[in-house]
């Protein structure tokens, strides 16, 4: 089986090159931003508040982002070691420490040198995020804006626009949201103007629509594009250019991009055989090995929950309101941030879905070591969504930052069985007529 | 007449297997597994080919199996262990439903449909606290001979609680025990019952349905076969052959290609 993509032709591969040219580009700007001895507004993947922060000039960086790149290039070890020998367990979160070294390193990177916080600003989608921030307010007396959005309630029932609980829920991240405005004029000596937020707003709007009908086109079979591999590069343009006019360019040609391949039956593998959804954080030290370990049996990986909650909830595609710009930040804030969560916390009845809609073969959980927020609960989540539909499912554990807890022999071992246990099913079910 | 054969490179030892078309087992080899894990596959061949009196161009197809399954540099296919177990457990013990097997440093709980096709499986992870090579440690540690361990630990009375859940760590604590006073049979009671413990709590990850089949080395503890028939609250099936499972399911799958019902070829890496 051929784990080579497509033949380029047309756009086919413009989404991968110019996310890669984006990334580079946003990383010099970072660079040059230090490079002056100016601050960053330091922010995370699940409510970054971009819009908002771009209308004061505050550059972004995101942390957990410089920590998987550390992986990605190879060097994670070296930032996890240095943040360890500091005093920092080994049963830490690897992008913390990862972050931690990068600080004592005074901001460097193989991207480039990476800009010391002026301003953080998080939420509470994961707990981690909040004893994190503490850090740089300990390093640097960074002023810390947690934002706190309501997540769905326990018994999984959401509220939605007109409803009481959510109106509540809604005036209570607006107030928040004029504190964050009061503490961004402060730091960044300009004042809020709210046409560039309308602006900003537009731009997101684009991306979010874009963004949703990508993970929507890959239910075509072949899948035109890899929810694990491709769609990371699209992952990070889609949290670094966030309500920006390059982000909402980059969103409408990748759109344009994919409905191509699906039209033309372009698969991100050129043998599909089986497809798949992959369920929790990717193991970024092996990559592309990961990948491969599938793509070599045939299968593709269709859909992936990281998409969902690692862009914020921008899976959504939830739009502004232009005419009420403040009103609207608030409820996209919190229906995209509570999504996010519940794609965490709550994800089964979304896989429910996914199954039936992407035609899905199998689901592989991808447990962490450094990540209890999205780890805990997978083995209860996967027994659930066995009893609910009839497929093959995987647990594999590993992390998405270090090496010494990602063996790479036992991860194949699973990975040949699993896929040995569909080729059975389907031999069965040929035998069997189904 | 065809025939078909298995080779099981385990961490500890390697196992082969020949079968025949009535898939009667007509060969075996059972040796330790060494540094060299290319050798060790092709004497464990060659040994298992001397008990059956077959010449090697009487063998039609063979497979490997286990974690050096891709040293078996003269096979035709490579199959998991978990396929291979599963596979080997049905056809021992037809009504199997949950399969446990017990290794050298791996251990896995499987769920098998009625053909011997998995549907679910799980294995320990980055531990080797409740495997063969715990109990090897243990005995180590006592200077008793492994095969001795499991009939010691049936004499116990009052098993200790062993409550390390690190291998090296154990062994430690296991001494102390006897530094403390306590009956030997007593503390290797309570290390057969905390290697169950490990093994039941993967089994109910995947689900337990009868019958139960214990396959691999551990299964020919019988200290260890007893907890486990406590535990699971089931009867526990146990062949002779137990520890030759792996190999016997991987040189089933070899006659499955004689035959003509294929398997799968796993990808071999870099190709």
């Amino acid at each position: 089986m051929s784990t080579q993509t497509a033949d380029t032709e047309g756009p086919v591969g413009r989404g991968a090159s110019e996310g890669a040219r984006l990334f580079r580009e946003w990383y010099r700007s970072l660079d040059a931003v230090a490079q002056r001895g100016d601050g960053a507004a330091y922010v995370f993947v699940m409510g970054s508040l971009a819009e908002l922060l771009r209308v004061f000039d505050l550059p972004t960086v995101f942390p957990e982002v410089n920590s998987l790149q550390t992986a990605v290039r190879r060097v994670a070890h070296e930032y996890l070691n240095e943040a360890e020998d500091y005093g920092y367990s080994p049963d830490i979160c690897g992008y913390v420490k990862a972050d931690v070294a990068l600080q004592l390193r005074g901001g460097s990177h193989p991207m480039g040198q990476i800009p010391k916080p002026s301003l953080a600003v998080l939420t509470n989608a994961c707990n981690t995020y909040i004893k994190w921030a503490e850090i740089w307010e300990r390093m640097y007396q960074t002023p810390v804006f947690t934002l706190d959005v309501p997540g769905t309630r326990a018994s999984g029932r959401q509220t939605w626009p007109g409803d009481p609980d959510f109106e509540h829920d809604r005036e209570y991240v607006a107030r928040q949201l004029k504190d964050l405005i009061s503490l961004c004029e402060k730091v960044s000596g300009k004042p809020f103007d709210i046409d560039r937020l309308r602006e900003t707003l537009g731009h997101t709007n684009a991306m979010n629509r874009g963004w949703k009908r990508v993970l929507e086109i890959n239910r075509s079979v072949p899948a035109p594009f890899n929810a694990v591999t491709d769609a990371t590069i699209s992952l990070g343009v889609a949290n670094g250019f966030r309500g920006t006019v390059e982000g909402a360019t980059y969103f409408d040609q990748l759109v344009e991009e994919m409905e191509y391949k699906a039209a033309r039956g372009i698969g991100t593998i050129r043998d599909e055989q089986y497809r798949l959804i992959f369920v929790g954080v990717p193991c970024y030290p092996i990559f592309r090995r990961f990948n491969e370990m599938f793509s070599e049996w045939g299968g593709a990986f269709v859909v992936s929950t990281y998409l969902w909650f690692a862009s914020g909830g921008a899976s959504l595609g939830f739009e502004y309101d232009l005419e009420r710009p403040l009103e609207s930040l608030a409820e996209g804030v919190l229906i995209s941030v509570r999504h996010a969560m519940d794609c965490m916390f709550f994800q089964e009845q979304a896989l429910v879905e996914s199954i039936d809609d992407y035609r899905i073969d199998g689901v592989v959980y991808h447990a962490i070591k450094s990540c209890r927020t999205v780890s805990t609960g997978l083995a209860d989540n996967r027994r659930t969504l066995m009893a609910a539909r009839d497929v093959a499912s995987l647990f594999v554990e590993s992390d998405m930052m270090d090496k010494r807890v990602v063996s790479e022999a036992q991860l194949k071992n699973r990975v040949d069985a699993f896929f040995e246990g569909m080729a059975s099913r389907r031999q069965m079910a040929g035998a069997s007529g189904a | 007449m065809g025939y078909g054969t298995g080779v099981d490179v385990g961490s500890t030892q390697t196992k082969a297997v020949i079968i025949d078309e009535k898939r009667q087992i007509v060969g075996r080899s059972l040796i330790d597994t060494g540094a060299n894990v290319v050798t060790a596959a092709k004497n464990a061949y060659a040994e298992a080919l001397a008990d059956s009196g077959l010449q090697e161009e009487q063998i039609d197809y063979i497979v490997g199996t286990g974690y050096g399954r891709y040293r078996v540099t003269f096979g035709d296919i490579q199959v998991t262990e978990i396929s291979c177990h599963g596979r080997g457990a049905v056809h021992m013990f037809p009504a199997t439903r949950t399969v446990v097997d017990m290794g050298g440093q791996d251990t896995k709980a499987i769920r098998v449909s009625p053909t011997g096709e998995i549907l679910d499986f799980c294995m320990n992870d980055k531990c080797a606290a409740g495997t063969g090579r715990f109990l090897g440690a243990v005995a180590a540690a006592f200077e008793i001979p492994l095969k001795d361990l499991g009939p010691m630990a049936l004499s116990g009375e009052r098993p200790v609680k062993i409550a390390t859940t690190c291998t090296v760590f154990a062994e430690t604590e296991v001494l102390s025990w006897l530094s403390r006073g306590k009956k030997l049979e007593d503390i290797l009671l309570g290390v057969h019952r905390s290697s169950v413990s490990r093994s039941v709590g993967l089994m109910r990850r995947v689900g337990i349905e009868p019958e139960v089949t214990f396959t691999g080395g551990v299964a020919k503890n019988v200290g260890m076969v007893a907890g486990l028939k406590d535990a699971v609250d089931l009867p526990v099936n146990v062949g002779d052959d137990s520890h030759y499972m792996g190999a016997l399911g991987a040189a089933l799958f070899a006659m499955d290609h004689i035959l003509g019902s294929r398997m799968p070829a796993a990808p071999v890496e870099g190709e």
